[in-house]
Order: C-alpha cells, then sequence, then structure tokens
C-alpha cells in the first residue's frame, strides 16, 4: 500500500484511509497539519485496482460503515469522517 | 492520473448544476468554495471514469457497481432531510440556506458491499398492466413501459430507475 508521510509533531501513530477527491478527508488533513500532527495517510483511489480491493477490506474490517476519511489512532481508536472535535478529544489537543 | 479541471471548466459546471438544482426545488451548498471543490472533485472523477461518481466515496470504476453513487447519488434526498445535507456536503436542505447553518461530516448510508449485492438480488419484479417504475434518486414513480430517459423531477438518467411493485 502506497502511503505518504506529513511531518509534524509525534502523537503516537496516526493513520488516515482517504480519498484524494474527498472534500471531508482533505479537511481532515488540513486540520491535521494545522495542529502540527504528525500522520501518514493512503488515498485508496489512487491504488492499482488489487491494492484498492485489498486496502478497502482492511478498512472496512476497522471500520464497517466504510466511511472516508477512517483515521486511526495508536491502534487503538478508529474515527469516522471529518471530526476535528473527537480527533482533538483523542490526542489531548 | 485524471488531468484536473480549469477554474473556467469548474466555474461553468457550478453555474449549470446551481441552476438545475435550484429549477427543481435541490439547493447547492451556498458556501461557493467549498461547493467548486467538490464540482472539481466531480470533474475529475467524470475524467476519471467517465461518469461523476461521489468525490467522498470510493468508486468501483464500474459503471453498473457505481450506478448508486453517481452524483446526485441515490442517498442525496434521505440524507438531505435527516442531516439537512448529502454525504460530501455539495446538496443542503433549504433551513441551511436560511439560517445558514454549518454543513457536517455526516454518517455513510450506502450498504455495504455484500447488503448492495443482495439487495440486487432481491429486485422486485412488476406484477400490473404497465411495469412500474421508481427513480432511485428522488422516488419519482411512472407506470410505462421503459423508464423515462430523464427523470422530469430530478434529472437523472433512465438507468437510474428501477422496477417497483
Ligand atoms: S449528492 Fe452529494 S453525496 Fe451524493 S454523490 Fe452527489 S455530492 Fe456525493
Amino acid at each position: 500500500m502506497k502511503t505518504t508521510k506529513v511531518k509534524g509533531e509525534d502523537y503516537g501513530r496516526v493513520f488516515l484511509y482517504t480519498l484524494s477527491t474527498c472534500i471531508w478527508c482533505k479537511k481532515t488533513k488540513e486540520f491535521l497539519k494545522n495542529s502540527n500532527v504528525e500522520f501518514e495517510y493512503c488515498d485508496v483511489d489512487l491504488l492499482d485496482e488489487k491494492d484498492q480491493e485489498l486496502t478497502e477490506r482492511e478498512m472496512r474490517e476497522l471500520n464497517p460503515g466504510g466511511g472516508f476519511p477512517t483515521i486511526i489512532i495508536n491502534n487503538n481508536d478508529i474515527i469516522s469522517g471529518y471530526q476535528p472535535e473527537k480527533i482533538s478529544d483523542v490526542l489531548g489537543l | 492520473m485524471a488531468k484536473s479541471p480549469s477554474d473556467s471548466e469548474i466555474n461553468e459546471a457550478f453555474e449549470k448544476l446551481s441552476k438545475d438544482a435550484e429549477k427543481s426545488g435541490y439547493h447547492l451548498n451556498p458556501d461557493s468554495g467549498f461547493t467548486k471543490d467538490l464540482i472539481r472533485s466531480l470533474l475529475v472523477n467524470q475524467d476519471r471514469y467517465g461518469y461523476q461518481a461521489c468525490p467522498c466515496r470510493l468508486a468501483a470504476g464500474k459503471k453498473a457497481e457505481d450506478l448508486d453513487i453517481i452524483c446526485p447519488c441515490n442517498y442525496r434526498d434521505a440524507d438531505v432531510v435527516e442531516f439537512n445535507a448529502c454525504y460530501c456536503g455539495l446538496y443542503v436542505s433549504d433551513k441551511v440556506v436560511k439560517n445558514k447553518l454549518p454543513v457536517k461530516s455526516i454518517p455513510e448510508r450506502r450498504p455495504a458491499p455484500e447488503q448492495r449485492k443482495n439487495q440486487n438480488e432481491n429486485a422486485k419484479t412488476a406484477q400490473f398492466a404497465y411495469p412500474i417504475w421508481r427513480c432511485q434518486v428522488c422516488g419519482y414513480l411512472c407506470a410505462r413501459e421503459k423508464a423515462p430517459d430523464l427523470c422530469p423531477i430530478c434529472k437523472v438518467s433512465s438507468e437510474r430507475f428501477e422496477l417497483f411493485g
């Protein structure tokens, strides 16, 4: 799976399943950047077909509703959609 | 990699969509920056897939599997009624426009892939003198041999109709 890292302060592992065209994904990435949180994301729509299928399945195991972005914080908290308050709560921003 | 649409293409699509929406009793998100960003993504998907798949959902890239999420998607009206905005926030309710309510990210209503498959297999067949067709976007019903080329209410194409009853 091809991922992109965005540098910032270390809050543990913050990983996002995103779509390059999704406005809520874009807003979430911007929110994390503006909060100086280090994170890694994967734009699932830009993967090749096979990788995309595997990645979607992997995401649905964590978030059965399947909404983008799906955010995994420290392999523990799972947040679906653009939820700046929830992210702030979990990370203690 | 999909090409990125020019500002003039986006503005043109925006004008057309706004006009069509207002004519049929729908409203685009009044935050024009937000709305144009979504329209840019719709144009990217048009170029990528050949149809305007919902920007906030993962398209299969096969039209038959993506019909329910071609914009306007089958979930728009229910979401505007329940949450005052569609899943992407492109279409909003009257209330949002009048009271300047903020548009938020809402839960996904589209069923998971396995459920969608089951739904298709359980599709009903008509038992009337004429087949009854239902627009899956706005609910418009008509009884005739074939679904209309365009829904007279929400303007989606005939392939968005299902047999009803
Ligand atoms: S109506 Fe809204 S949620 Fe549905 S496809 Fe269009 S932009 Fe996406």
